[in-house]
């Protein structure tokens, strides 16, 4: 059975090189650094799940110290401008090819690996098909690529060390939050904050309870980086006790758009890591909250949206006035 | 209120810009250690939670073969596909992206799309060399808010897309969480719900992407004004 391990496995090879072309480039004066980094990042993935949690945590405490030092990144270019435009005549639409592989064959794995079979077991483990789908559908597009391209052999490992690095510390952001989503959630964040709401906020009316139940979703979200974990918290805390016992309001479309809100909060927040800074790194962006401030205009129209979709929708007609 | 105090690192920290994994951390570590837990014990907890998370960093396996792709000219050629298309300006090239993220997403392929899997390689080059066929070479920092606006596109799209697919991770959140409290809904009726949104999301960002074409337009003028007297 294909289980997460096997692809962690493949992230250890994929940082582990790049630990490795970072080592043998002198154009990077901080070269040892993104050495160390990279390299520990590696071990985590290949160790991770054999080593302690105070192991693990004393190396990502590494990995930290040596991202808030700086790292750099290497000058040499890989392949002149002048050869990749004579390539791309060359191969022309089939350049697309490989990238395309890895979406599709993503899609395709996620519907179809789950109910292969063979010998009683299945071939991979079923909680984590859709992660181990994108991890196979990279190495079918890479097979593709290495096969029409036939690029040198090293090629693959250097040109990730190229985008790797162009991304920095950034790439581990996601996970450092998802680290502290669970601190926060055991230190019981969530209940003070709901509290501190519920207390301070103008509840009077259903109008004034949803507009609530739909700022705290987006601000709670935008604290949080996710609105599943502002969720729970902001129903349970203004939704279900406020807006849909006290003022009679209907629970699907307050629940389902409060979920929305949170999503508008989610397009605001450098907390959403994977979505927000992420990109801003990959495409490299000078500002690195420049992804942020293209989508603020749209999330907070898009907010006020949600409220009046919730006044007008939340309540049925025969509710009695408050 | 103590901990909150993690909050408040955050906050501050991103307000600063700092070092947002060094923030990250350090906001971490205060949390726990606020609550009561000891260094070792806190440190712990942070190394067991990052690595029960590594599943977020398989994305990044997509690098080799993209690194691979561009490095055979798949931008160029990226742009020179676009430029074939006469009516292809960087804010319909957007906005036919926008349109295809969301409507997959409702479907329920979530994967077809991707800041490293689509934006990088294909999306922002595209958008780019739209505006530069349009416009000539544009300045530096409106290609920033065209790669900006692509990366938007990915986000607004499938957010707004995926809650209309009844077995998407949101809708089973509520619905496990109504169940939890002792109500029982339907998928269908939350995923119902959440298609009034998901048209305003896309008319709202689609118009955005449309005035993004005259915004980048005004940017063109600017810098040729800008550039004039020196010529």
């Amino acid at each position: 059975m294909i289980r997460l391990e096997a692809i962690y496995v493949l992230m250890g090879l994929l940082t582990g090189g790049i630990a490795l072309v970072n080592a043998r480039d002198d154009s990077n004066p901080r070269r040892w650094r993104n050495t160390l980094f990279w390299g520990v990042y590696a071990l985590l993935f290949f160790a991770g799940s054999y080593l302690s949690d105070l192991t693990n945590g004393v190396l990502v405490l590494v990995m930290v110290g040596t991202a808030a030092a700086g790292l750099g990144q290497g000058t040499r270019e890989t392949v002149t401008a002048a050869n990749r435009v004579a390539s791309a005549q060359r191969y022309r639409n089939r350049l697309f090819v490989p990238v395309l592989v890895v979406p599709l064959a993503t899609f395709l794995g996620s519907l179809l690996l789950k109910d292969i079979v063979i010998g009683g077991q299945p071939l991979v483990d079923p909680k984590q098909v859709t992660q181990i789908a994108l991890g196979v559908a990279t190495v079918l597009g890479l097979l593709t690529g290495l096969i029409m391209l036939r690029p040198p052999v090293t090629a693959p490992v250097v040109e990730a060390r190229r985008l790797m690095d162009s991304v920095g510390w950034a790439a581990v952001l996601p996970q450092a939050l998802a680290a502290l989503g669970a601190v926060f959630a055991a230190a019981g964040v969530g209940k003070v904050v709901s509290t501190l709401a519920t207390t301070y906020l103008p509840l009077g009316s259903p109008v004034a309870a949803v507009a609530a139940y739909a700022i705290g979703m987006a601000l709670f979200t935008m604290i949080m980086g996710n609105a599943f974990a502002a969720f729970p918290v902001m129903t349970a805390g203004i939704g279900l006790p406020l807006v849909v016992q006290q003022y009679g309001g209907d629970v699907v479309v307050v629940t389902a758009i409060g979920m929305l809100s949170g999503f508008c909060g989610t397009l605001m927040t450098p907390m959403a890591a994977n979505f927000n800074m992420v990109p801003a790194a990959l495409l490299e962006l000078r500002d690195r909250y420049g992804v942020i401030k293209a989508q603020v205009p749209t999330a907070l129209l898009l907010l006020a949206v949600n409220i009046v979709l919730l006044s007008l929708f939340a309540f049925p007609a025969e509710v009695p006035a408050p | 209120m103590l901990p909150l105090i993690g909050i408040l690192i955050v906050i501050v920290g991103f307000a600063l810009r700092l070092n947002a994994l060094l923030v990250v951390t350090l906001a971490g570590l205060a949390t726990g250690l606020a609550s009561g837990q000891s260094l070792p014990e806190v440190i712990a907890a942070f190394g067991k939670a990052f690595v029960e998370s590594r599943y977020i960093a398989i994305v990044w396996l997509a690098l080799p073969v993209i690194g691979l792709a561009e490095r055979s000219g798949l931008k160029e050629r990226s742009r020179e596909v676009i430029s074939h298309i006469r009516a292809a300006t960087a804010g319909r090239v957007l906005l036919v992206y926008l349109a295809l993220r969301q409507a997959t997403s409702a479907l329920g392929l979530v994967s077809l799309g991707g800041h490293a899997q689509m934006v990088r390689p294909l999306v922002a080059p595209m958008a780019e060399g739209a505006a530069d066929n349009t416009h000539g070479a544009v300045p530096e920092q409106t290609r920033e808010r065209i790669k900006a606006m692509a990366a938007g596109a990915d986000n607004v799209g499938m957010f707004f897309g995926e809650d209309v697919f009844v077995a998407i991770g949101s809708i089973l959140l509520i619905r496990g969480f109504l169940e939890q409290n002792g109500i029982m809904v339907e998928p269908l009726q939350l995923a119902r719900w959440a298609i009034p949104t998901a048209i305003a999301a896309f008319a709202i960002h689609g118009a955005r992407l449309l005035l993004l074409d005259r915004r980048i337009a005004a940017d063109v003028q600017a810098a040729a004004r800008d550039t004039e007297p020196r010529a």
